[in-house]
């Protein structure tokens, strides 16, 4: 079914978006800082003790990582939508809930596999046990597709909003809770010792039917505000 | 009948408070539901009394401009 | 079925049919939360275990239930707006998801007084009541978008695909909240599940069900009504009939 063309499509908007972040490094880094920030404070507030922190370490690491792919949503299709680009990708032969994809994966790359990259640090500073960390950046590994899957549902369906980035989340974070739960329990499973392929399949399994139906509803929110 | 007196009901063998309090407060959430509605059913008469108001008196203007 | 629907599509004709429905579901809503109530409260006999206490469950099961139905059923309204366009099924979205998030309100509260003489505190993070607070999160999601829009059918639209998106992530949320409790599960153990419950318990329960019922669509057609008349404002019949009465 994917042909040549929708493949060069799709490629054109994947590199499109990846060049733009390049010359813009701010609003790619700006995130994963806040995250870094966000785990820091947390030894300060409950105190340096390493039995507590590595208790805690895999809610606050994901609680963090949630509330910082929340952070440059609202500007996911906002430019191309005032700049005209996405009512070009609407006009396309090619399917936009296909041509979308492409924009979830570059938000993914730019946000998600960064965070996968910098798991171990966080792991460290939060003195998560070593048999934790692989579980923790598997997890990240697997979930935050979906985050991105998911911000792009929510930042489609507020394009028309003026200040969406409060509604994004509020909109979001209800949706965020199963990867929550799976996540930690995985990571807490394998800092442990115990088995963690159940809750990881369970993750990669919310992680495919989002990918795959999260197309739609982003094509429907793009539509609705486009016309 | 599970309860000998009025008194025995309103105590509810010592739950009275929760019972009570659970059915008070769910009848005050449903009726302010309610309540809103009714209001703004209210607040559209109104809206609409202005919007006829209002057409009335274009349609007075464009009279009196075309005679 | 078609052509028996398609009339419905007016605004009219639906605000007509809402009418003409409406006084006989407020008065089954009237009778049977009467009844089941008053049955619940005075004549169904004590739980050997939990006392009177247990006569919350009259209000907190069927709230519960029908918090979550009507969420199906602002996402069905959702895919029937969205698929044939049909203006009174995106207009019913803000008239049902208010009387839900109501019901979920009342669904909290009740859980929560329930849970003070059973647990000892207001709140636990049992699995029912956190899947119910998060239900909250999603009404109140749905409603806040709606509201974010300056023109109502672009937020009736944006409100109807979130529906459909929080209705295809319900069942994931309840059983991965109810997954996550079995796992943190301390002392408490969940007093709502019950094996089983006595007729003379679930006689009355059942009307009050039936009652939850016809209160959610008689709140419901309360508010179509008012949504239908607020756009079609400019309309003649909508004139006649705010100024009816």
């Amino acid at each position: 079914m994917i042909n040549a063309s929708m493949r060069q499509v799709w490629l054109a908007v994947l590199k499109r978006d990846l060049r733009i972040a390049a010359r813009r490094r701010s609003d790619a880094l700006n995130p994963l800082l806040f995250l870094l920030m966000v785990v820091t404070l947390f030894p300060l507030g409950v105190g340096p003790g390493p039995d507590i922190l590595a208790r805690i370490a895999p809610g606050i690491i994901w609680v963090a990582a949630l509330l910082a792919s929340l952070l440059g949503l609202e500007r996911l299709f906002k430019d191309d939508f005032q700049d005209g680009t996405l009512e070009q990708l609407c006009l396309l032969p090619q399917p936009l809930a296909f041509t979308t994809t492409a924009k979830v994966m570059a938000h993914w790359l730019l946000t998600g596999l960064p965070l996968v990259i910098l798991s171990p640090l966080l792991a460290l500073l939060l003195s998560l046990p070593m048999q934790g960390w692989w579980a923790l950046a598997l997890s990240l590994l697997l979930g935050t597709p979906a985050l991105s899957a998911l911000g792009a549902i929510g930042a489609a369906l507020t394009l028309q909003v003026q200040r969406g980035s409060s509604l994004i989340s509020l909109i979001l974070i209800p949706l965020f809770i199963p990867l929550l739960i799976f996540a930690t329990a995985a990571v807490e499973n394998a800092s442990m010792g115990l088995a963690v392929h159940g809750q990881l399949a369970i993750l990669a399994a919310i992680s495919v039917l989002t990918i795959t139906l999260s197309p739609l509803a982003i094509a429907a929110g793009i539509k609705m505000s486009v016309n | 009948m599970p309860f000998d007196s009025f008194q025995d009901f309103i105590i509810m063998g010592g739950y009275g408070l929760y019972v009570w309090l659970s059915f008070f407060l769910s009848f005050v959430v449903i009726a302010l539901v309610a309540l809103e509605t009714a209001i703004a059913r209210k607040s559209l008469r109104k809206k609409s009394q202005q919007l006829q108001n209002r057409q009335q008196r274009l349609a007075k203007r464009q009279r009196s401009v075309s005679q | 079925m078609w052509r028996w629907l398609h009339p419905y599509a007016k605004p009219e004709a639906t605000y007509r049919l809402v009418e003409k429905l409406l006084p006989w579901f407020a008065a089954l809503t009237f009778i049977s939360l009467a009844v089941g109530v008053i049955w619940g409260l005075a004549f169904a006999p004590a739980d050997y275990q939990q006392g009177d206490s247990y006569r919350i469950i009259f209000l907190h099961v069927p709230a519960a239930i029908f918090s979550m139905g009507a969420y199906a059923g602002m996402a069905i309204m959702g895919g029937i707006a969205l698929i044939w366009q049909i203006k009174t099924a995106e207009w019913s979205i803000p008239a049902i998801a208010p009387v839900g998030a109501a019901l979920t309100v009342v669904a909290l509260l009740t859980g929560a007084i329930w849970g003070k003489p059973m647990w000892g505190t207001w709140w636990v993070w049992d699995a029912r009541l956190t899947s119910e607070l998060i239900l909250l999160f999603l009404y109140i999601g749905v409603m806040a978008l709606y509201f974010a829009f300056d023109d109502a059918r672009t937020g009736a639209k944006a409100a109807a695909i979130l529906s459909l998106v929080g209705v295809i992530n319900l069942p994931i949320i309840h059983y991965s909240v109810e997954w996550w409790n079995t796992l943190h599960q301390g002392a408490t153990i969940t007093k709502f599940e019950r094996p089983s419950i006595a007729t003379s318990m679930l006689i009355p329960l059942l009307i009050c069900l039936a009652g939850f019922l016809f209160l959610t669509i008689s709140l419901v057609m309360m508010r179509l009504k008012n949504e239908i008349l607020r756009h079609e404002l400019g309309r003649p019949w909508a004139q006649q009939e705010l100024e009816k009465n």
